[in-house]
């Protein structure tokens, strides 16, 4: 594909929008986790503030904010898509 | 007239208006405490319409039943171990995709399911439009629109309830089909699921569980949590009765 290379969710700066690829988790609960937060192939992620301290970091995702760990959006894949 | 009380459980993701529905339905005739060994809130009330007596239990909000949080177990245990004769999942009509994925779990372990689609007042706002007619037809379950805030719906609601409660609802829940490797190992897992279990439980939602290694399944299987008391005094074991 011509688009973005891949990167992950982590790397995401407050304001970019990112598409999910993939999430790939070698625990399975928290691939169970990050899927019924929303985390899913094909979603469409807003990277909003980061906490002061660096971590936990607010995306907007399927319409609510969720709060994800960098141990957490290190796992999610894909591309960044816009920053506004 | 009988003296029967149905039992109706409220789920839903966080903030769906599931506490506001509550308060609609029970007034003041409500109890609140914690879930017996769980410093989870347990909130259950009484709602009477049209001559029947209802007992309305608000559960925790959760986006999943399988994340294995004490919110998560407490209302899971109750849809396995209680089951409620109805479960009314409230959604937020201005997430219905992220909301799905909780109601679409719950059709899985039961069929006496209605879709509570709240905030309708909030979606109208937005330009949202919701074909729930055409969602209900898809779910396989009764999907009534509702605005808990203002009030709205909830005769319909109640009265859709009533339906179901006394068996005058025929439903048809959405069965998700997995992947061919997955559905095999349903299909091997079923009769063995249903030997040991009996009808007592969903038989192909636990064939799923299994596959899906859920230990905290397993254990609850082992240990089934104490029933609430329900009988007689009722409310006996929930703790402090909310103040006026
Ligand atoms: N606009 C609107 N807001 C609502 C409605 N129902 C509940 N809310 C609001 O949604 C928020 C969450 O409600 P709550 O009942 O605590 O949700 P719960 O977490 O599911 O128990 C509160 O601010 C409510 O006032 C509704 O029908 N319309
Ligand atoms: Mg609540």
């Amino acid at each position: 594909m011509a688009q973005g290379k891949r990167c992950r969710l982590s790397d995401m700066k407050p304001g970019d929008r990112f598409r999910i690829e993939k999430v790939d988790v070698p625990d399975p609960m928290l691939k169970r986790r990050l899927l019924d937060l929303g985390f899913v192939p094909g979603g469409e992620v807003k990277v909003g503030q980061r906490s002061p301290l660096g971590d936990p970091t607010a995306y907007r995702v399927c319409g609510t904010t969720i709060a994800l760990r960098k141990e957490e959006s290190d796992y999610i894949y894909g591309e960044k898509i816009s920053h506004d | 007239m009988t003296d029967m009380t149905y039992t109706i459980a409220l789920m839903g993701n966080p903030n769906t208006g599931k506490s506001t529905l509550f308060n609609v339905l029970t007034g003041l005739r409500q109890h609140t405490g914690n879930w017996p060994g769980k410093t989870v809130t347990h909130a259950e009330g009484e709602c009477r319409h049209r001559g029947t007596l209802y007992r309305i239990v608000d559960l925790p909000g959760t986006y999943s039943l399988y994340s294995n949080s004490a919110d998560e177990e407490v209302a899971r245990d109750f849809l396995l171990f209680q089951r409620p004769d109805v479960t009314v999942v409230v959604v937020d009509a201005t997430a219905l995709e992220r909301n799905l994925n909780l109601a679409l779990q719950v059709l899985e372990m039961t069929d006496r399911v209605i879709i509570a689609i709240n905030l309708m007042d909030e979606a109208k706002k937005r330009g949202i439009l919701i074909n729930t007619k055409k969602l209900a037809t898809r779910l396989g379950v009764p999907v009534v629109p509702i605005s808990a805030r203002n009030r709205e719906g909830i005769d319909a609601l109640l009265d859709t309830v009533d339906a179901m409660a006394h068996g005058r609802i025929n439903t048809n829940p959405l069965s998700i089909r997995y992947s061919p490797e997955i559905e095999r190992g349903i299909a091997k897992l079923l009769p063995l699921v249903k030997e040991v279990m009996g009808d007592t439980y969903p038989a192909r939602w636990i064939a799923l569980r299994l596959l899906d290694g859920d230990t905290s399944l397993l254990q609850a299987l082992k240990q089934p949590p104490q029933p609430l008391i329900k009988e007689g005094n009722a409310y006996a074991c929930c703790g402090s009765i909310k103040s006026i």
